[in-house]
């Protein structure tokens, strides 16, 4: 398996995101651009232009139109995905941490991070259909955890709000009046900050990646805690795949404590674990770095992964991959 | 300790002085007049003189009888009515010094004719003026014939308790102990290990065949230091503030003996497990003094203190001209193998060898060596080697000597030049001494080493010199093979250093040390020989960051070459089939151990946080004679049969269980799946709402479709003919 070196980024990555036709990759960092590439073959297609801080997370609607993005600049925004268009901004009082559009694109939920005085915030945003009606008015907003939210995604039919943090909590909200419904229990959950979230294909169960070193897979609608697959490193990002009963963990020492005599210390290795089993299969090496996002194409026959080094490495699965015995 | 008591027939007609503790008042005793070499003791009475075993139960004096309070005073000089005062008021002044009298608490029996009878009983207020006033006046020369005798009151009744026939003591029923050695009968033959991370210490089988760890034990907060097993495996040594202790049994760890011994900080057994001595540095109370170390040695089976060593830190540090080189572990280090008949330490210009059986030095003198600065026994046998350096300002030669114990013989001596440093490493069968000589060169300014090697076992104790090729090459590392007659040496000037393997036997020429093979340039800086010899890992840990590479010296080729990244330790186990690797928290990150085995295939490896250490149980030495052994070789084809059918079942048996856990998991996750898509299914409208009524292609076709397929990978029957007899 021999990655494509995407090399258009001057910062360490922070989110990457494919389309869901799987012929797009959007990549933030923590320069200032988002970028988007073909899939296939890695070649860089454009660049969102006009966030003036770290682009944290991104979103793309259903049916890549448009996309929206979360910086540190106390702004998201949403662009026309094929122009590099931005069509709107949404301005808060502190960063922006994460996004996510609901099912059908209609509504946005928007982490921001404590600062000043501002408490951390899930703000939910109307997206009109009609450009000239969108406007920055809220629909909800919860307060509450303590610390940033890091990940934030839909439940089942919009009708949920799964939020995860640096309070190592996993909380469900009621996406109408935004009561916390559930909370994932201290003694079977994350012990340390919760860097990273994502949905399986299906929406069915959820990942999350924690600097406690593990990653645990969780039921969307009853938060139960299925799976628990421990790894040697703090985990930045865990990924599902939608072909086989795999998933993937990526992380690494922190930054600050990365040793300079050799990468292999840092364990800056992609894991790949049997979904079901828990069981560790085989892992990709290449970053000198943590890594910091992680992402399956749709079609699951390859994925990327995201480096505080500024790579984004491309891996296409060698056809052995596809007959793992397990 | 000259502590004699009294005979139980005429308790007042012996004396009783004590020696240890002078009476506090001057009593004019002429003590040289005693004669304690005379006092003999009626043969199986022990006069009073209380055992360590024995509980202390003579606490309770006078709730007794009441007569705790009163002594009896005897040897009092006879005297008629009218001097019946003057000796009254003498007998007050004396005994009235010690504590009050009680009134009325002064009785000399008289007899008809007003006489008294030369004796006097004293009521004190409390038993514990009693107490000292026994034990200042007894033995209280009023003149030349009359010398107190004293005793307390309740001591007669006790003595004339002393049945007059003497009655076998009762035998107490044996109740057997465990089988400390039960880990050894294990079916499977598997050897245990220690492991300690976090705070929890466990304890496991090494089970190579199911690829994992078999858990044995396992307890969190066991120890407050380390762990420590004991030299044959039968004890595992904890530590606590208190002292240490020592666990062993059957099935389980249970605590057998405690060794009480305040802010213990090392223990360390005696290579034959009978001894254990215990160390401890306490901080001065004036920081200019230097620190206080207590010394025990411990019985291990009975727990009992058998020598007590205090002193400064300088007391035990390492010997030398002047400079200290602070106490180094171990202080005691016992000689004569598993006998554990001595043990020695070094001191200034001295070397003290201590005798087990009576716990004192040998001889009652240390063995005298000016500027001695190191030395170490023979494995095997009660033999010193000793290294002193150069004296005189270089006009004495340094000097490497054989001394045999206990006849302080020097066997061996040999004169060394322009020496600046030597290092003595014993062959583990004690056959084979070698010592690292580091000389200056003419200029002085730097050293070159070379290798002095002693055949023990030979007449006359030959020596040999080894000088290595390159000169400039400094070594790294020196191993003996165990048991064999070869060694290895890590020599080098530059990052890739070489190794060379050299014999003690050539097959020409007995007598002459030839070299084996050269590698060039390895990564490595520490050799591990397998615990039988023939197998050594030549290991790069620290800055090579854990290489390893497999070696069979019989053959001398590499068998295999691996990493286990950022290893700190590599250890054999004891029968020399298994190697461990393991990064322990000096480093933050892949704590944890890996196991090999000896030809370098990794078995498993286990991570685990904050993760100390790695023991393996050692096992005590074979049974099995030589020959035996020879035998078991000679037919081994016979016997590895059998367990190549144990290992082809218990792979079977393991594969069969894996297999069911994994189909179990699989339908597990397989309903959970089906409920939730029945519930998918049901909101499928719902959802196409949402999206303003756009189907999603996807779900209408998703059909998961599992096929299950199952391969019997052909299962071959064999019958193995298990045609041997069981070697005793």
């Amino acid at each position: 398996m021999r990655p494509i070196l995407l090399k258009g980024h001057e910062r360490p990555l922070t989110f990457l995101k494919y389309n869901r036709d799987g012929d797009l990759l959007f990549s933030c960092a923590k320069d200032h651009t988002p970028t988007v590439w073909y899939a296939h073959n890695g070649e860089r297609l454009g660049t969102y232009r006009g966030h003036n801080g770290a682009v944290w997370c991104c979103d793309v609607s259903r049916d890549t139109t448009r996309l929206i993005t979360g910086s540190a600049d106390q702004s998201v925004k949403l662009w026309d995905c094929e122009t590099g268009v931005q069509l709107h901004s949404f301005n808060f009082e502190s960063p922006a941490r994460a996004v996510s559009f609901a099912e059908g694109d209609k509504l946005v939920a928007i982490t921001t991070d404590p600062f000043m005085e501002q408490q951390s915030a899930i703000h939910v945003k109307n997206i009109e259909g009609d450009q000239s009606k969108q406007n920055s008015d809220s629909v909800l907003t919860i307060t509450g955890p303590q610390g940033r939210i890091n990940r934030v995604l839909w439940g089942p039919l919009n009708k949920t709000i799964i939020s995860a943090g640096e309070d190592a909590t996993i909380r469900i909200w009621d996406a109408e009046t935004g009561k916390c419904l559930k909370e994932s229990d201290p003694e079977t959950g994350h012990h340390k900050v919760i860097t990273s979230m994502s949905k399986s294909a299906d929406g069915s169960h959820f990942i999350t990646g924690s600097h406690d070193k593990s990653a645990k897979l969780w039921d969307t609608r009853t938060l139960t805690l299925l799976k628990t697959y421990v790894t040697e490193r703090p985990v930045n990002a865990a990924a599902i795949s939608p072909l086989l009963d795999h998933v993937v963990i990526g992380g690494g020492q922190e930054a600050s404590q990365v040793t300079m005599s050799d990468r292999r210390a840092g364990k800056f290795e992609a894991k790949f674990f049997h979904k079901v089993f828990e069981e560790e299969i085989g892992g990709v090496k290449g970053h000198f770095g943590p890594i910091n996002a992680l992402a399956f194409n749709p079609d699951g026959r390859s994925f990327v992964s995201g480096g505080e080094d500024g790579y984004v490495r491309l891996h296409h699965f060698d056809a052995d991959y596809f007959h793992i015995k397990m | 300790m000259a502590d004699v008591a009294v005979a139980p027939e005429a308790p007042h007609r012996l004396m009783t002085p004590d020696v240890m503790e002078p009476p506090r008042i001057n009593l004019n005793i002429d003590w040289s007049q005693v004669d304690l070499d005379s006092v003999v003791l009626p043969p199986g009475e022990d006069c009073g003189i209380k055992s360590d075993d024995e509980e202390e139960e003579e606490e309770v004096l006078e709730t007794d009888t009441g007569f705790g309070n009163v002594i009896v005073v005897d040897n009092l000089p006879i005297v008629a009515i009218e001097k019946f005062d003057k000796l009254e008021g003498v007998i007050r002044k004396i005994f009235g010094q010690i504590g009050v009298i009680c009134e009325d608490g002064l009785w000399m029996p008289k007899d008809e004719n007003g006489k008294t009878k030369g004796y006097a009983f004293i009521e004190y207020n409390t038993p514990q003026e009693a107490q000292t006033a026994r034990e200042q006046t007894n033995g209280y020369k009023l003149d030349r014939s009359h010398v107190f005798v004293v005793n307390m009151f309740d001591d007669f009744d006790k003595y004339m308790k002393v049945p007059d026939e003497w009655v076998p003591p009762e035998s107490k029923p044996y109740t057997p102990g465990e089988n400390l050695l039960a880990w050894l009968t294990d079916e499977r033959g598997r050897d245990q290990f220690v492991v300690r991370f976090g705070a929890e210490t466990e304890v496991y089988w090494n089970d190579a065949r199911q690829g994992k760890p078999d858990p044995v034990y396992h307890r969190t907060f066991w120890t407050e230091s380390f762990v420590q097993w004991s030299p044959l495996g039968t004890y595992l040594a904890t530590i606590h503030r208190q002292g240490a202790a020592v666990w062993g049994g059957e099935k389980t760890f249970n605590r057998l003996m405690r060794y009480i011994h305040p802010q213990v900080k090392l223990i360390d057994f005696s290579p034959g497990e009978k001894f254990m001595v215990t160390y401890s540095s306490h901080e001065p109370s004036n920081p200019r003094d230097t620190q206080r170390v207590t010394l025990n040695v411990f019985d291990v089976r009975s727990g009992k203190v058998l020598r007590e060593f205090k002193g400064s830190a300088d007391d035990f540090a390492t010997g030398g001209t002047g400079g200290v080189a602070g106490v180094s572990w171990p202080v005691f280090r016992w000689g004569g193998g598993r006998e554990d008949k001595y043990f020695a330490r070094i001191g200034k210009n001295a070397i003290s060898v201590y005798e087990t059986e009576t716990m004192g030095l040998l001889d009652k003198k240390s063995l005298k060596v000016d500027n001695v600065l190191d030395f170490s026994w023979s494995p095997t046998e009660p033999l010193l080697s000793l290294f002193v350096p150069e004296g005189g300002g270089g006009n004495q030669p340094a000097r490497v000597s054989l001394v045999s114990i206990p006849s302080r013989e020097e066997l061996r001596q040999k004169n060394l030049f322009s020496v600046s440093d030597c290092k003595m490493y014993w062959q583990s069968s004690g056959e084979y001494l070698a010592v690292k000589v580091d000389r200056y060169t003419k200029t002085k300014k730097s050293t070159y080493t070379g290798f002095e090697l002693f055949r023990i076992k030979e007449r006359d104790i030959p020596i040999e010199v080894l000088e290595l090729e390159n000169k400039n090459d400094k070594i790294v590392a020196f191993a003996w093979e165990p048991k064999g007659h070869r060694f290895a040496i890590i020599h080098g000037d530059g990052p890739r250093p070489d190794i060379t393997f050299y014999s003690m036997r050539s097959p020409n020429n007995v007598g002459r040390v030839t070299k084996l093979t050269t590698l060039k340039g390895k990564q490595a800086n520490a050799l591990y020989w397998s615990p039988i010899g023939r197998f050594c890992v030549l290991a790069g840990l620290k800055a090579y960051n854990g290489q390893l590479e497999f070696y069979n010296v019989d053959e001398l080729e590499t068998m295999a070459t691996a990493e286990h990244f950022m290893a700190t330790d590599v250890d054999w186990d004891p029968t020399g089939r298994f190697v461990s690797t393991s990064v322990t928290s000096v480093h933050q990150m892949e704590n944890g151990f890996n196991i090999w085995s000896f030809n370098g295939k990794l078995l498993y490896r286990l991570s685990r946080d904050r993760f100390f250490q790695f023991l393996w149980r050692p096992r005590p030495p074979t049974l099995l004679t030589a020959e035996d052994e020879m035998e078991i070789a000679k037919n081994l084809r016979k016997y590895s049969k059998k367990y190549e059918v144990e290992d082809a079942d218990a792979l079977n048996a393991m594969s069969t269980q894996d297999i069911e856990h994994h189909r179990k998991l699989i339908n597990e996750w397989k309903d959970w799946l089906s409920q939730w898509k029945n519930l998918y299914e049901e909101e499928a409208e719902q959802r196409m709402e949402l999206r303003d009524g756009e189907p999603s292609d996807e779900e209408e076709d998703y059909e998961a479709e599992e096929v299950e397929v199952e391969e019997i990978i052909n299962i071959e029957e064999e019958v193995v003919g298990y045609g041997f007899e069981q070697v005793d």
